[in-house]
């Protein structure tokens, strides 16, 4: 299985998705520069955290614009796997992958600590490692993850089952229902703030993200099988 | 100003307006000496800054001169952008610390980001990749609202900018006392990796070789920043906010990437910062390295503001700027790498043989100085020193030693000091995670980045107890040194090497030149027992604000090699049963302690007494210990005693607790500050081992009831507190302090 890990300018865990996915999990991966246009020769796009274009005007808003983007969105509708960590995560929802908008964090400050993820639907290609309600820690690091979407879309989510992540205990943004991850509502885009390729080591302090890359090669074997 | 408007050289003479650049009569004389002419607008403000203590280290070079800075492993001692020393594997360590306090009094948000953007570019500028960031801060008494501000955005302008770069700040110190209020110390010391083949100098040779500007545009910000940094802060200073930087992180995230691909490739000569004073010490520094000179056209410089002149582009200190200097005819391939990450590369001048720095401006010489007059032959002063009479009053004093009724209370109390108190506050705002390299993350005693693609990791500290230094420079600053060894040698490191930044106040006073030369002898003589060169550093003089000097505050930035990563070991007591040792006795000092500063509202007396022989004696056990994988945890005992270090090892895990005896006089036991000690836990199974390598007493042990209990020798009960109200009080001092309204 092979990955692309999109780098924008500004782009800062590009690396750390890409060592996950080399070191941890084994698998082949590639850095895509943000003026490529083409990824079909992937079968998972990752977006990793940072600030691209430095988020001057609001996170992600300019990245969308970006060439890559384009590609992006056709590899989501070609269903494969599309997962966009915090700046990843703030570009899918600037570029309509998926439904809602980011605040800055309620206390206006950046925050960077491990927190606790209670796993609300193991039913997604990115989460069928993980049982339903596994409790897991995995860091946050970003000053605008306060996520927002009107009352209807707040019911769709809910309704589709698109909450995969939501924050146990202390929510540390404000985000509606302490939600931390959703997915599209065919289930192939995941947009979450907190950073599972950096629980990818124990020495590190937490493993816990090494599921959700398992998850999507799970998926894609299981899909692949037939061809193969 | 207008081009039109400058002054001319014959009034710039009879007006003395050097002297408002900070130049002296002497050396306006010497200028004019050294050109055979009297010197323009333009050349006055190049020499001004350049002979800027900030730029040339004129009054401290002399001093400078005392530290050891030679060691087999040392590759590049000070004098470059970063100092480097060998780890082994064909790779090295770079590292530096540098000041940007005057700036962050001012305008503390850009102050406090673009000094961590400067010290950046000083290590990528040796071609290394910054993979740690750490800082060493100083403030008021958390009372006041303008030390509050100060704080809160000193700590958010760090945040800000070493976020969005990704880079790690992965740990330092914040320390509070009344001598800090208006001029607060905002130190950035920035850690890179780097193989032995990339090693690159700021360094122009070649004649005719190209001179390349790479990087943000040239404004009118930071006009004379140097010069500012190089005089008291005053009610005036305010008026000296346009000499305060703005930073542009994005910038500096895409030079940082292409900057490290361009010096992989040969057609790179040199490269060197922008920073203080901008195009005209990184083109003069160059170039006198070099034993070149180089020629420019500011025509040529990209600017963002129409209409600047010469003496503008010269003294601006704009930020997220290189110079490069690149093989004649090889500029396209340079262009190409920056073109990439949407930079230009544009050439502006080239390197000639004349040795001299000439400015060209809309087809004139605007300015034509010998480079050498502007770096290595700047002048050097030899300051008076005098012994100050406090000191000789402090000497006098018979030993102070606080009258303690309440155990219980006085540990609360001191853990609510915000010198002692938890800095979550702070480290919660830095993105101390990125590059998943951080084993041991802010809190510890130093941290921890592993060295990816190896066994081994790096442990990494900042450390200075002003306090020590202000009873005594000479013995404080060989405790600034010993307590960052002893913090690196508690994560598993043998330390390699320091980087310095030394903040004083005015050198024109000869108790500071006092102060800042004791201060250096101290250092020198620690480094030199433990075996750290001084590879790197910064000088910051005249922190004072209205006439008043800061404590003497030379500031240690610590790196040491932990050689497998099995070695790595934290402060935390990890398990019920395991056993507490306690290395190094008491004695009663008190002398600028915490409890002294607490109960009395200032500092006296004598500063504890430091014996090196024994120091390095201790760590050597100890690293011996942790390396033969028989410790637990280590700390050392620093800011109030070892109460407050036992209540620090408790601070991990929910659920455990302590319960030790201690003898002898227990104020001084439990929370003098005598030196060289040190907390260790041990698996019982590992007791005989531990015993046979390392002097310890044993005190007691880790328990599973969440208190921490000290008993005296007769049984009974000194201290018990729960391990839960004490970690409240820990980490709730802070925050609680910035929400107060007074």
């Amino acid at each position: 299985m092979k990955f692309a890990v999109v780098v924008f300018p500004g782009s800062n865990c590009d690396v750390d998705m890409y060592h996950a996915i080399a070191d941890e999990l084994g698998e082949e991966v590639e850095y895509v520069w943000h003026d490529e246009d083409n990824l079909d020769r992937f079968d998972a796009v990752l977006l990793p955290g940072g600030f691209s274009y430095g988020d001057y005007l609001r996170s992600g808003a300019i990245a969308r614009f970006s060439k890559v983007m384009a590609a992006v969105k056709q590899a989501a509708d070609a269903g494969k796997p599309v997962l966009g960590v915090c700046n990843g995560f703030q570009i899918l929802l600037e570029a309509g992958l998926l439904p809602g908008a980011m605040r800055r964090n309620q206390g206006l400050k950046f925050i960077c600590r491990p927190v606790q993820l209670v796993v609300e639907n193991n039913g997604t290609m990115f989460t069928s490692a993980y049982e339903k309600g596994e409790v897991i820690t995995i860091p946050i690091a970003h000053g605008e993850g306060n996520y927002y979407c009107d009352e209807q879309t707040l019911e769709r989510l809910v309704e589709n089952k698109q909450i995969v992540f939501r924050y146990h205990g202390e929510n540390p943004n404000g985000s509606l229902m302490d939600i931390a991850g959703i997915v599209n509502e065919r289930g192939n885009v995941l947009g979450m703030m907190p950073h599972p390729e950096r629980a990818v080591d124990a020495l590190l302090g937490s493993a816990d993200g090494l599921k959700l890359f398992r998850s999507i090669v799970n998926y894609w074997r299981e899909t692949h099988v037939v061809t193969a | 100003m207008s081009l039109l408007l400058e002054p001319s050289a014959a009034m710039i003479k009879e007006q003395q307006l050097y002297r408002e650049m900070g130049l002296t009569d002497d050396e306006f004389a010497r200028i004019e000496a050294i050109l055979g002419r009297l010197p323009n607008y333009t050349e006055t403000g190049i020499f001004s800054v350049m002979w800027s203590e900030h730029c040339s280290y004129k009054n401290s070079k002399p001093v400078l001169k005392k530290f050891p800075t030679d060691g087999p492993h040392v590759l590049q001692g000070p004098g470059e952008g970063a100092g480097i020393v060998d780890i082994g594997d064909g790779l090295a360590v770079a590292f530096k610390i540098e000041s940007h306090n005057h700036p962050s009094a001012i305008e503390p948000y850009q102050g406090a980001a673009t000094g961590v953007g400067g010290i950046i570019r000083d290590v990528f500028s040796m071609g290394a990749r910054p993979i740690a960031l750490l800082n060493s801060l100083r403030f008021g008494e958390l009372t006041s609202p303008r030390v509050k501000y100060l704080f809160e955005q000193v700590v958010a302008g760090i945040a800000g900018y070493g976020n969005c770069v990704g880079i790690p700040t992965v740990g330092g110190e914040v320390q509070f006392d009344p001598s800090y209020e208006g001029n607060p110390l905002v130190n950035a010391m920035c850690v890179g990796i780097i193989r032995h083949e990339d090693i690159q100098r700021g360094i122009a040779t070649g004649v005719g070789n190209t001179v390349m500007y790479v990087g943000a545009k040239t404004g009118r910000d930071g006009i004379h920043g140097a010069t500012f940094a190089s005089e008291e802060l005053s009610e005036q200073s305010e008026a000296k906010r346009p000499a305060v930087q703005v930073g542009d992180p994005f910038m500096e995230k895409l030079l940082l990437e292409a900057c490290l691909e361009a010096v992989k490739s040969d057609a790179l000569v040199g490269i060197q910062d922008m920073g203080a004073a901008g195009l005209t010490s990184s083109s003069a520094e160059m170039a006198s390295k070099g034993g070149f000179g180089i020629e420019m056209n500011l025509d040529l410089v990209p600017q963002r503001e129409t209409g600047m002149t010469p003496y503008e582009m010269m003294l601006s200190e704009s930020q997220e700027r290189m110079l490069l200097v690149v093989q004649q005819g090889r500029e396209d391939e340079i262009a190409a790498i920056f073109a990439k990450y949407g930079l230009e590369a544009k050439a502006i001048g080239k390197v000639t043989d004349d040795k001299m720095l000439r400015l060209w401006f809309r087809g004139e010489v605007a300015a034509e100085i010998p480079v050498d007059a502007l770096a290595k032959d700047a002048p050097v002063y030899h300051k008076p020193s005098k012994e100050p009479v406090y000191y000789r009053e402090f000497q006098a004093m018979p030993p102070y030693i606080p009258h303690i009724e309440d155990y219980n209370q006085t540990l609360l109390g001191l853990l609510a000091q915000p010198t002692i108190a938890s800095k979550e506050w702070v480290y919660d705002q830095y993105d101390y995670m990125v590059r998943t390299n951080t084993v041991v993350a802010p809190g510890s005693d130093a941290a921890v980045v592993r060295i990816r693609g190896t066994n081994k990791a790096l442990a990494l500290t900042t450390d200075c107890n002003s306090r020590y230094l202000y009873l005594d420079p000479e013995v404080g600053g060989k405790i600034a040194v010993a307590e960052a060894a002893r913090n690196v040698v508690c994560s598993g490191a043998k330390p390699l090497a320091i980087t310095d930044c030394l903040n004083f106040g005015s050198p024109e006073k000869p108790e500071i030149f006092w102060q800042l030369e004791k201060a250096v002898d101290g250092m020198s003589e620690a480094c030199r027992a433990l075996g750290t060169p001084v590879v790197s550093g910064n000088v910051s003089l005249y922190n004072e604000t209205n006439g008043v000097a800061v404590y003497p505050t030379p500031v240690v930035g610590m790196v040491g090699l932990i050689e497998d990563l099995s070695h790595i070991t934290t402060q935390l007591f990890k398990q019920v049963g395991d056993l507490i040792y306690v290395i190094g006795e008491a004695k009663p000092e008190f002398g600028g302690s915490e409890l002294q500063k607490w109960l009395e509202g200032r500092i006296f007396g004598k500063a504890p007494e430091i014996d090196l022989e024994v120091e390095a004696r201790r760590q050597r056990q100890l690293l011996a210990a942790i390396r033969a994988g028989v410790v637990a945890s280590a700390h050392d005992v620093a800011e109030g005693g070892l109460a407050v270090a036992l209540a620090e090892c408790l601070m991990g895990a929910l659920g455990l607790g302590a319960k030790v005896t201690v003898g002898g006089d227990l104020v001084s036991e439990l929370f003098g500050e005598t030196q060289s000690r040190f907390v260790v836990s041990v698996k019982k199974e590992h007791q005989e081992a531990f015993e046979q390598l390392v002097e310890a007493k044993r005190i007691g042990e880790v328990t599973g009831d969440g208190i921490l209990t000290v008993n005296g020798e007769q049984g009974e009960t000194v201290i018990r507190l729960s391990v839960d109200e004490m970690r409240n009080v820990w980490k709730g001092a802070i925050p609680c302090l910035l929400k107060s309204k007074d």
